[in-house]
């Protein structure tokens, strides 16, 4: 392209041309949803940072001031072993998740488009089914009258009907089931995109399937399987109705107790102290998720750049 | 897709083309050889040994993929390496005969590299030497060339066709390109319409094709219906003439079409000896090694190619049918 | 894979997804108020009630409101910045795509606190519009990501040609631009809308109870008393979004609005 004639007329750029002049049409357009995401999404947050500082006043909401012991009690040893406690049970359920998204997914993406359409509409109303109906559904599905115990005992398996709900079991299975449709559709975009042929290669050179997938396809998606896991992992550890209906106190996790200082016990400054831990921890583990997945995963490595 | 009554006998050690237009079924054929696809029925046989059902990974088979897929996240020694490396190859054997097979595609230089550095053609390479690295019994190379400019590809085919003499494996190579196929194939296999439509070698293929369809995709070609008027003569259009080649010719009186290569055609500014027939010039091409005359009979264009007959646009001619090489098509 | 092996996945995964809402529509068809499962008979009587009693119809008028409006503020925000960033180059453009995904990258217990501590501090804690806003914003990500996988779909040289026919920038987005992604659009609307309609801890820290939408008045009734109407209404919003995800499938090409490639 460079050789011909034309392209040595300089400084004419073409590429360029495109973008300038616009005028104010691009700083027109910005402007809702620049104020819209400014308002709407970064001013709360600031305030948020802000409130953990104010102070409570027991007949309005609080007052601006600057105290710390807001964040010395988000900091006590109650509210450190609550945010172990979550952030134990999202990195379980985000693990579990991943262990059934990231084989679903690729098998999903090789199947002909039309045969996906219907597994990507359960997967799409399953990740927008309410909270609130997830936990109402699995408090069902886990209960002692209308739950599979009740089947179990019908079938014959089991004794007597039991209530596997209030309990840990409890939460990491709707965790999990709100945390799958998400990891599905997030993993989806890659795994499609992966060219067919690779692993088709693999096996032409006598990689048995599973080797194949371990080999080759996993080196090449452990990126957006990483980004993956800290979507998900922030996702559930920031779910409330879920530890709160199906969980006992020993399940209640931060946003549990951040809902329930701010509602409840009204107490908004505390609320936002326990938010900012929150918010915090969770983008630390997040970065260190996406960071491990960058890096590479250990695999047989090949002396192929020794020399 | 749906491949239907294909039986073929691919001889060993020879280089074998598929070739037809896309979505033909030669890609489908394949990869149900390769094993990444089954067959709804029928047998797939290597020698004596029934592969219909074994998995792609316990075939045998070396593959070049149309996209070469090479594993973008592996040096090129490690592309090359890989089977030998899912076989349980200790390290520095395997890396040597990498580098072996590098030599063998003329790229001793490459093993470091990552595949996004290497051209079009040095992937092609590469992938030649992975898919070889096995020693397969079957060498299947998908669309190779395609992807690869005109200049290379000419250069490559000779490689190709080297390369294959040298190791003397039985090779397949799936092509949409008739003319790659005529310039390196021992035995070529016409596909259209998801079924075999002629297999033969080469030069067969190009005098004797059996039907319109192989007529019409090797090479170019004027068709001219006509009518049997005595065992192995036809009139066309008022003319008689001799059909040597080609399909049985069906009892006299009954219509069919015959095939005439332009370069079997002549152009001659006053009536010929022979049978020919009358038409206008509406175009002549100089293409240098040849002249091409498109001649206007009656309500059909024909293509003449030969050397220069000085006849310009709008002369009256008399295109001469040849003596031989006018083939009978079936239907 | 073997094919065994992606079959039992799969029935696995189907399995996983559907066996609670099986469990709570056999619960929905009880004809007494209990919550047996399988049911004592098969009765409609639940699914009568979601429509005639105060108490849940007026929720799900409220929640329909408030989705509509949130899926109108999602789209308005993310069809000028998706567009800018493709067409133009600014540089804040980028920083305000990244605000725009934030959102998601966030606990949503967060989001929902701030927008608390937001309305509290604008005096407007309580009122109708305010979940409105919040959740526009807060569900903004979805059009934004189909309407970024739209764009990259179109081919440039199609805008290019458009120009050499004469169009200029408005006219170039009218004509060829808008039609090419208005598929991508609706369907971010869609996905909006069904999320905004089943949200529940934003709804309820704005709202809470002042305008009760459907997933609030839900948790209400898990907490102080559950009835056969909350798995007929369970059932009543699955069935929504299955109907509206199948619409989109049928309209669109829902492996390519979800992100996967032209070919095919």
């Amino acid at each position: 392209m460079s050789t011909r004639p034309a392209a040595s007329l300089a400084p004419m750029d073409t590429g360029a041309s495109d973008h300038r002049g616009d005028g104010p049409w691009p700083h027109a357009l910005l402007a809702w949803p620049t104020l819209a995401l400014t308002l709407l999404f970064v001013v709360p947050l600031g305030i948020i940072a802000a409130l953990g500082f104010f102070r409570r006043i027991q007949a309005g909401f609080f007052e601006v001031a600057f105290v710390t012991d807001n964040y010395a009690r988000a900091l006590d040893a109650f509210h450190l072993e609550r945010l172990a406690v979550s952030v134990v049970l999202a990195l379980v359920a985000t693990l579990a998740t991943l262990v059934v998204a990231v084989p679903f997914t690729f098998l999903l993406t090789r199947r002909p488009r039309a045969r996906q359409v219907p597994y990507l509409v359960l997967v799409l109303a399953s990740l927008s089914l309410s909270e609130v109906i997830v936990a109402f559904a699995w408090s069902l599905l886990l209960s002692r009258t209308s739950g599979i115990s009740n089947l179990l005992v019908s079938l014959g398996l089991m004794d007597a009907a039991a209530s596997w709900s209030p309990g840990l079991w409890a939460v990491l299975l709707a965790y999990v089931f709100i945390a799958l449709p998400l990891a599905i559709l997030s993993l989806y975009p890659t795994f499609s995109r992966l060219d067919q042929e690779l692993p088709e290669a693999a096996g032409t050179m006598g990689a048995a399937p599973l080797v194949g997938f371990v080999t080759v396809v996993l080196p090449l998606v452990q990126r957006a399987v990483a980004a993956t896991g800290a979507l998900v992992f922030i996702f559930v550890l920031g779910a409330y109705v879920i530890p709160q209906t199906l969980g006992r106190p020993a399940q209640w996790t931060i946003p549990v107790h951040i809902t329930d200082q701010a509602i409840m016990k009204n107490h908004l400054p505390l609320a936002a102290s326990l938010a900012i831990v929150l918010l915090v921890a969770s983008s630390l583990i997040a970065l260190a998720i996406v960071a491990i997945g960058s890096g590479r995963l250990p695999r047989i490595a090949l002396p192929g750049r020794a020399r | 897709m749906a491949l239907a009554d294909v039986d073929l006998r691919i001889p060993g050690g020879s280089l074998v083309c598929f070739v037809g237009p896309s979505g033909c079924g030669k890609t489908t054929l394949l990869r149900i050889i390769a094993g990444l696809e089954t067959p709804t029925s029928g047998h797939l046989l290597l020698g004596e040994r029934d592969l219909t059902r074994v998995p792609v990974h316990r075939r045998d088979v070396g593959m070049v993929f149309q996209s070469y897929a090479l594993f973008p996240h592996l040096s090129v020694a490690e592309n090359v390496a890989y089977g030998l490396r899912i076989r349980g190859v200790a390290k520095r054997e395997r890396l040597a005969r990498a580098f072996e097979l590098l030599a063998l595609v003329q790229l001793p230089d490459v093993a470091t590299k990552r595949v996004s550095q290497l051209s079009g053609g040095m992937r092609q390479r590469v992938a030649m030497a992975r898919a070889l690295a096995l020693d397969p019994a079957l060498f299947l190379l998908d669309e190779p060339l395609s992807a690869l400019d005109a200049k290379l590809r000419e250069g490559m085919q000779v490689e190709l066709r080297r390369l294959q003499r040298r190791v003397g494996i039985t090779t397949i190579i799936v092509t949409h390109d008739q003319e790659e196929a005529m310039a390196m194939a021992d035995l070529v296999v016409v596909m259209g319409d998801n079924r075999v439509q002629q297999v033969g070698p080469p030069l067969d293929i190009y005098r004797r094709p059996v039907n319109r369809f192989v007529a019409n995709f090797v090479g170019r070609n004027n068709f001219l219906p006509a009518r049997v008027v005595a065992p192995g003569t036809v009139e066309v259009a008022g003319v008689r003439a001799e059909v040597v080649e080609g399909a049985d010719l069906p009892s006299v009186g009954s219509e069919l079409t015959v095939a005439a290569r332009p370069e079997a055609l002549n152009v001659y500014p006053t009536a010929p000896a022979g049978p020919a027939l009358r038409g206008t010039v509406t175009m002549v091409r100089d293409l240098g090694w040849t002249v091409e005359t498109r001649v206007r009979v009656g309500d059909q264009e024909l293509v003449v190619s030969g050397a220069n007959v000085a006849v310009a646009d709008g002369d009256e001619v008399w295109v001469a049918l040849p003596t031989s090489g006018l083939v009978a098509l079936n239907a | 894979m073997n094919v065994w092996l992606r079959r039992a996945m799969f029935a696995l995964v189907v399995a996983y997804l559907l066996a609670p809402l099986l469990v709570v529509a056999g619960v929905s068809l009880n004809p007494r108020q209990v919550l047996f499962f399988p049911p004592e008979g098969v009765s409609l009587r639940w699914y009568g009630t979601a429509f005639t009693d105060p108490g849940w119809y007026r929720p799900a008028v409220n929640s329909l409101i408030v989705a509509t409006f949130a899926a109108l503020i999602a789209v308005s925000i993310a069809l000028p910045l998706s567009y800018v960033l493709w067409r133009y180059r600014v540089g804040y453009a980028k920083v305000v795509m990244a605000l725009g995904l934030a959102p998601f990258a966030l606990p949503p217990v967060i989001t929902a606190l701030g927008a608390l501590a937001l309305w509290i501090v604008l005096q407007s804690y309580g009122r109708p519009y305010t979940v409105v806003f919040s959740h526009g914003v807060f569900l903004t990500t979805l059009p934004l990501a189909t309407l970024t996988v739209g764009l990259q779909n179109l081919n440039p040289q199609l805008v290019e040609a458009a120009r050499t026919m004469g169009a200029t920038g408005s006219t170039v987005f009218r004509t060829i631009v808008f039609p090419y992604v208005r598929p991508y659009l609706l369907a971010g609307f869609v996905f909006a809308f069904v999320l905004s309609l089943n949200e529940y801890i934003i709804a309820y820290m704005t709202v809470g109870f002042t305008f009760e939408t459907l997933p609030v008045k839900i948790f209400a009734s898990l907490r102080y008393g559950y009835s056969p109407v909350m798995a007929s209404i369970s059932v009543l919003f699955f069935a929504f979004a299955v109907l509206v995800f199948s619409l989109v499938g049928r309209m669109g090409d829902l492996p390519r609005l979800l992100g996967a490639d032209e070919r095919e």
